[in-house]
């Protein structure tokens, strides 16, 4: 069975986000007010074959600690569909 | 007998002629190895040059540390040889978990390409030994993610070991610590972000980087004591 899975790659909190912050500095320039806590993260789209989503779910997870997220400075969240 | 140098060269380096240069021109001998390699050669020093290793998509580094040579260079370090990773190569380091941290876009969104100071604050690693503590090196850096980071627990560590050996004189990237090349806890396995083989010629303004692989050098032939 196929299942579509969407990881949300972020920086963690409380680690600098410099695209995040050039946003926040570009966004009043264009006349937006009152923006803050701008982040920028990844958002990764994949398929694959598994017997049932809790198993889809651990094989993206794993995949996440292996390659797809960098444990020590990011943060990810997985959506299987 | 002359040193033995084994560079990995990674689809997208672009820097492992200019460290085959480099070490050529203080005695040692070279060999470039293809990442696709399973295994080294005989060799005293791994070097993982500077470039854009698998065009560092995801994250620099990532899919680097899973070229099959990495296996051996895992062996290598683990069985006390030195590794030494300049630039990309310390991204790579860091990715594969052979060095604490990761590193990070540079602070200020900038791809930082200029000669930098560099003050030695641990004199006793295989890289920093032929120089004198608090002495200033002029090393050139040349990166967009260079911007180290680690949990303030293992740095805390880190620090009472001495195992952040070159600081910024003049912090150009946000690094944490104003860390500009650190060493494993066993001190065979070095990350820096500056490239040490652009300065070992007087025509390339600074011979300051020779210091550096001369102290590597010195630490192969003779090993320092146990402490």
């Amino acid at each position: 069975m196929n299942y579509s899975a969407r990881v949300n790659v972020m920086l963690k909190d409380g680690i600098a986000d410099p695209q995040g912050q050039t946003i926040e500095r570009a966004l009043p320039a264009l006349g937006y007010a009152g923006i803050e806590d701008v982040r920028v993260g990844k958002l990764i789209e994949l398929t694959l074959d598994a017997p049932d989503p809790q198993e889809a779910r651990r094989r993206v997870l794993e995949m996440c600690e292996k390659l797809l997220a960098n444990p020590v400075i990011e943060s990810y969240e997985v959506t299987i569909q | 007998m002359s040193a033995r140098v084994a560079i990995v060269v990674f689809p997208g380096s672009n820097c492992e002629i200019d460290c085959r240069r480099a070490f050529n021109s203080l005695g040692a001998e070279t060999t470039m190895v293809w990442h696709a390699e399973k295994s080294l050669p005989e060799t005293d020093l791994v070097v993982l040059p500077g470039g854009f290793a698998h065009g560092d998509y995801l994250r620099t580094g990532a899919i680097a540390r899973f070229s099959p040579i990495m296996e051996s260079v895992h062996a290598h370090a683990g069985d006390g040889g030195y590794v030494i990773g300049i630039c990309n190569g310390f991204q790579v380091l860091c990715e594969a978990g052979l060095l604490p941290g990761a590193l990070r876009k540079n602070a200020g969104l900038k791809f930082l390409c200029k000669w930098v100071d560099l003050r030695v604050d641990d004199s006793t690693s295989p890289l920093t030994r032929r120089a004198e503590q608090g002495r200033v090196l002029k090393v050139p850096i040349n990166h967009f993610e260079g911007n180290w980071y680690c949990e303030p627990d293992v740095l805390e560590s880190m620090r009472s070991r001495g195992q952040i050996v070159l600081r910024y004189v003049d912090n150009p990237n946000g690094s944490l610590d104003d860390a500009a090349c650190i060493v494993n806890e066993a001190r065979n396995v070095m990350g820096l972000m500056p490239h040490p083989e652009r300065a070992c010629d007087v025509l390339l303004g600074s011979t300051d980087g020779a210091v550096l692989f001369e102290s590597i050098l010195d630490s192969i032939a003779v090993p320092a004591a146990a402490t």
